[in-house]
């Protein structure tokens, strides 16, 4: 099974990364950046795509569509919670508290709720054929706000700067931690795709197993 | 007048309509009679484009503007006056209701009391009035006298044969092939999303036409 | 679907639904009350030495206008609902846009009517001027209202028929809310604290700007709720 290959694949790749560039900017605590970075790329961009794919679900109506749709969205879920619960273990050491806003984490929540939503609106419906239609709606509404809460988040930012010490914002970064970096990020995409292969996979066989709904009391 | 081709329909696994094609001319009704679960709701509902076909065709000359559907909904707002309900629901059609149509009822006394203050009956020919206030001409009826009392029953009847008089084409599905008979030109048993009979009733009594089902669907 | 055709069918809807509300008077009761109840619970919870009331009025407010809005966003489709009409609607030859546009239209007047009914209330039991403000208080509120009106109504028409319908229409709707109810207490805010209009100038444009997409975004998106 390829997800379990590219999982251990990738988990051994983390750990690596982990272990070998020892930078010491911040400490140990900073090492988070390098899961939680990523962590925050795919989170958006996974809610993108569900958004793509749910836009392509209500013009070609292929069921197929909506699982790679909901399967995004279970691995976006996935690292949004990542992404919630690195930045705090990050944040303590550094700033002494567990939640900031600042404009990182404010995302994260934003994109945590989005997916909750989505799951919750897909276990609330019964019927295949709308919880399909009803999640693609959800799930372009969800696309199209992704911009709007990253612009305004970032923007929030710099006109209220925090009272606290902000993280350092990465544009220079000494070479090594780059390539980390770009590293973790490549492991992270293929944890996407590995995930939602798998995600995909489990989907088209449990859906047929599903009951029917009636026909003549629709 | 209103015609359907090649209509395929699947919710899940269920196949609701398997190849379906006929037409209605002009002055026919055509009465379909079938199990719970055959397809027959569904199929109204594709004729009526609440529902569109996974494959084939419905076609009605003169689109939704001159379809009326008489079914178990009243449709009917419980605030409102019946003058009021029937006003709304005219004005979506874009006509007025028409001047007798609460005297060929017997409504006439009851038109401005709210429908939520009216028996049963009252709300019963008050629920034929709305399907027909904008003077339909190719009708849609969906077990249309289950738990009518025998006053809306016959008004009903009444107004149906006033419809075809004036040249008008019905689709009637029902399980219950006596009461269905009476008013058919036309005769279809389906099963499982097929017509497995069709043809003109030409003279056949209901018990007749009750046997030929029977043996049709066991 | 031709416009003159799209807005007289959604006055017709809009209207339709009005006169229901009017006949039963117990919504806007209801909300009436609930506002009320809620502004006394903020009164209880807060501690006059601490902070003044006019830095908390613009949370109360919009906390108190969220919440009804919430309240309120459901009724509108569970009228066709219990009603059955819904079917009644999408067999007649009006563009599905007008359903929408008729409801949000008639969502709109029922929360503005509260909010008519919140801010007055508002200024006595906290005793804040407002009147002076009216104008541009007036401004933010319609533009943040539109903003989760639009898509309330677009996924109240989802959530209606689902078993927990009034506990999931505020956990979808949720993220969508945060942004303009955010922008709106900031701009609340600055109106209140006296500072130019300019100031607040941004806010009302990424308000504006919201708005004009997610209405824009329902309105495409609403067939698809309703159409099998």
């Amino acid at each position: 099974m390829t997800a379990i290959a590219l999982l251990l694949l990738a988990g051994v790749y983390v750990r690596a990364l982990v272990y070998t560039p020892v930078e010491r900017l911040q400490g140990l605590a900073q090492k988070i950046y390098y899961l939680h970075v990523p962590a925050a790329v795919w989170a958006e961009t996974a809610m993108i795509i569900v958004g793509i794919a749910s836009t392509f679900y209500l013009f070609l109506k292929d069921p197929r569509l909506d699982r790679f749709a909901y399967a995004s969205a279970e691995v976006g879920t996935v690292f949004a919670v990542l992404m919630l619960t690195t930045g705090p273990l990050w944040g303590k050491p550094i700033w002494g508290t567990w939640w900031t806003w600042d404009a990182r984490l404010t995302l994260a929540l934003f994109l945590f709720l989005l997916y909750v939503g989505y799951l919750l609106l897909r276990s609330a419906v019964a019927d295949p054929s709308s919880r399909a239609r009803f999640a693609a709606v959800l799930g372009i509404c969800g696309m199209v706000l992704v911009p709007f809460v990253h612009f305004s988040v970032y923007l929030f930012r710099t006109l209220h700067p925090m009272p606290i010490l902000l993280k350092p914002s990465p544009p220079s970064l000494p070479a090594s931690m780059l390539t980390t970096l770009l590293m973790s990020l490549g492991v992270f995409t293929l944890l996407y795709v590995g995930f939602v292969t798998q995600r995909y996979a489990l989907g088209s066989v449990s859906e047929p197993l599903e009951p029917m709904r009636g026909t003549d009391n629709a | 007048m209103l015609r359907a081709e090649g209509l395929k329909h699947r919710f899940g696994a269920v196949r609701a309509l398997d190849d379906v094609s006929f037409s209605v001319q002009p002055g026919q009704t055509l009465a379909v009679f079938g199990p719970n679960g055959a397809g027959k709701t569904t199929l109204l509902k594709v004729l009526a484009g609440l529902i569109q076909p996974q494959r084939g065709r419905a076609h009605v000359e003169g689109g939704r503007r001159v379809i009326g559907w008489i079914g178990h909904q009243p449709q009917l707002y419980g605030q409102l006056t019946v003058r009021e309900n029937l006003r709304f629901w005219a004005s979506l059609y874009d006509v007025s209701p028409p001047g007798d149509l609460l005297a060929r009822l017997g409504l006439d006394d009851h038109a401005d009391r709210p429908v939520r203050a009216l028996s049963r009956g009252l709300v019963q020919r008050v629920a034929i009035a709305r399907a027909l206030v904008h003077d339909p001409t190719v009708l849609l009826l969906d077990e249309p006298f289950t738990g009518l009392d025998r006053v809306a029953a016959e008004a009903l009847r009444r107004l149906l044969g006033d419809v075809m008089k004036q040249g008008g084409a019905s689709v009637l599905v029902t399980h219950n092939v006596e009461e269905g008979t009476e008013l058919a030109t036309d005769v279809a048993f389906m099963r499982a999303g097929r017509f497995v009979h069709f043809a003109p009733r030409a003279g056949r009594g209901p018990e007749q036409v009750a046997e030929e089902y029977r043996n049709a669907i066991a | 679907m031709r416009s003159p055709d799209l807005l007289r069918h959604a006055w017709t809807v809009a209207s339709k639904d009005l006169l229901v509300e009017f006949r039963s008077r117990t919504g806007i009761l209801s909300a009436a009350v609930f506002v009320v109840l809620v502004l006394m619970v903020f009164n209880f919870g807060r501690d006059p030495t601490a902070v003044s009331n006019v830095v908390l009025v613009p949370s109360i407010l919009w906390v108190t206008f969220t919440f009804a809005a919430i309240l309120a966003l459901n009724r509108a489709f569970q009228l066709e609902l219990e009603n059955q009409a819904l079917d009644g609607l999408l067999l007649a030859p009006i563009g599905r846009g007008s359903i929408y546009l008729g409801k949000l239209v008639a969502n709109l007047l029922f929360v503005a009517t509260v909010e008519v009914i919140g801010v007055p209330l508002v200024a006595l039991f906290f005793n804040v001027e407002v009147w002076s403000h009216i104008g541009p208080l007036g401004g933010i509120i319609a533009l943040a209202t539109i903003g989760f009106v639009a898509i309330g109504t677009l996924f109240s028409a989802m959530t209606v028929r689902t078993r927990f319908a009034e506990l999931l229409l505020p956990a979808v709707l949720l993220p969508f809310m945060i942004l303009p109810l955010a922008w709106a207490t900031l701009a609340t805010t600055s109106v209140f604290a006296g500072r130019p209009l300019s100031e607040m100038a941004g806010w009302l444009k990424m308000l504006a700007g919201y708005d004009m997409v997610f209405v824009v975004l329902s309105l495409l998106l609403f067939p698809a709720t309703v159409n099998e």
